[in-house]
């Protein structure tokens, strides 16, 4: 028998929350019926099948996280039409290169957040994660010098950035403070 | 007021018909495997948000909303995975082209562990 720690009601909450709103999504049918029959099958479903919980940094800004959304947006846009141009012109004589990003954060759901955001957006692909120092491997299109690498960085900081201020737990907000570690010194740390 | 609604939609599908080409172009054009994989996952991820929009402007009706935003939501959750899964195995076996590299810094990383790993290797065998 798999040992497992006891998750309050309260930090699952948010998950049964969301189960319980795709299950009425799925049904096209937000009556209170259907909603409890979801919210037994969703209890049911995150005790049965259990998962290790979720680290929630404890706080949401509603501000951030629309600001973050249309940031988020903008890129997309801007980013699929650039791919699609680079494809058309550059072709196969693009030149690419994988750049590492050291993140502030050492928690799990906001480096991958991080890394999520990232790849969904045309021209960078997060190829390796290092845990244990919250370093980014990117794969980032149309990538020559040093300039555009140091592009890729701080554009990859300033999403962590709006990640932190959206869900960031203090500690990370008061690391956004701090001056930013340096994008290799991961290598000193094994 | 129905003319501009389908209007819209039709911009909003030709919009999302665009992508899937400029991913077939990008598939076709760009030289290896890391570089093909932007042009196949992503432009996906605006060509089918446009795709439900248009759907929404079509439909008219509330009650479509919720499934379509799941259906963006577990694209956005799943996507960047298998992306990530692919990329990961393709750079981890070598099917990439260094010479399309203008920096590798992973690579530096890998093999400063490799040459530690070496040395650890040659002292435990010299004792």
């Amino acid at each position: 028998m798999m040992t497992r720690q006891r998750i309050p009601l309260l930090v699952e909450l948010p998950l049964l929350v969301w189960l319980v709103l795709v299950w009425g999504a799925l049904w096209q049918d937000f009556s209170p019926g259907n909603l409890l029959f979801g919210a037994l099958i969703a209890f049911a479903v995150a005790n049965l099948l259990y998962l290790p919980p979720v680290e929630l940094g404890g706080r949401f800004n509603l501000l951030y996280a629309v600001g973050f959304a249309g940031r988020f947006l903008y890129q997309l846009v801007l980013a699929s039409v650039q791919v699609f141009w680079l494809a058309l012109t550059r072709g196969p004589h693009l030149k690419n290169a994988v750049v590492a990003v050291r993140l502030r954060s050492p928690s799990d759901l906001l480096v991958t957040a991080t890394g999520h955001a990232l790849s969904l957006i045309p021209g960078s692909l997060v190829v390796e994660v290092d845990r244990s120092t919250s370093t980014l491997y990117l794969h980032c299109l149309n990538v020559v010098t040093s300039e555009d690498a140091e592009n890729v960085r701080r554009n990859v900081r300033r999403t962590e950035e709006w990640l932190i201020r959206a869900m960031g737990s203090r500690e990370d907000l008061a690391r956004l403070g701090m001056p930013a570690p340096h994008h290799l010194d991961g290598r000193g740390h094994q | 007021m129905d003319a501009a609604l389908d209007l819209l939609a039709g911009v909003l599908l030709l919009g999302g018909a665009l992508m899937s080409l400029a991913a077939a172009v990008g598939l076709l054009r760009f030289p290896d495997l890391l570089s093909r994989m932007h042009a196949a996952t992503k432009p996906q991820v605006l060509g089918l948000l446009l795709f439900l929009l248009a759907i929404a402007v079509q439909q008219r009706t509330w009650a479509v909303i919720p499934v379509l935003v799941l259906c963006w939501v577990f694209q956005l959750l799943t996507a960047p995975v298998s992306a990530h899964m692919v990329g990961r195995a393709g750079y981890r076996t070598k099917h990439l082209r260094k010479d399309l590299l203008s920096m590798d810094e992973l690579d530096e990383v890998v093999e400063h562990a490799a040459n530690r790993r070496r040395k650890e290797a040659d002292r435990a065998s010299n004792e």
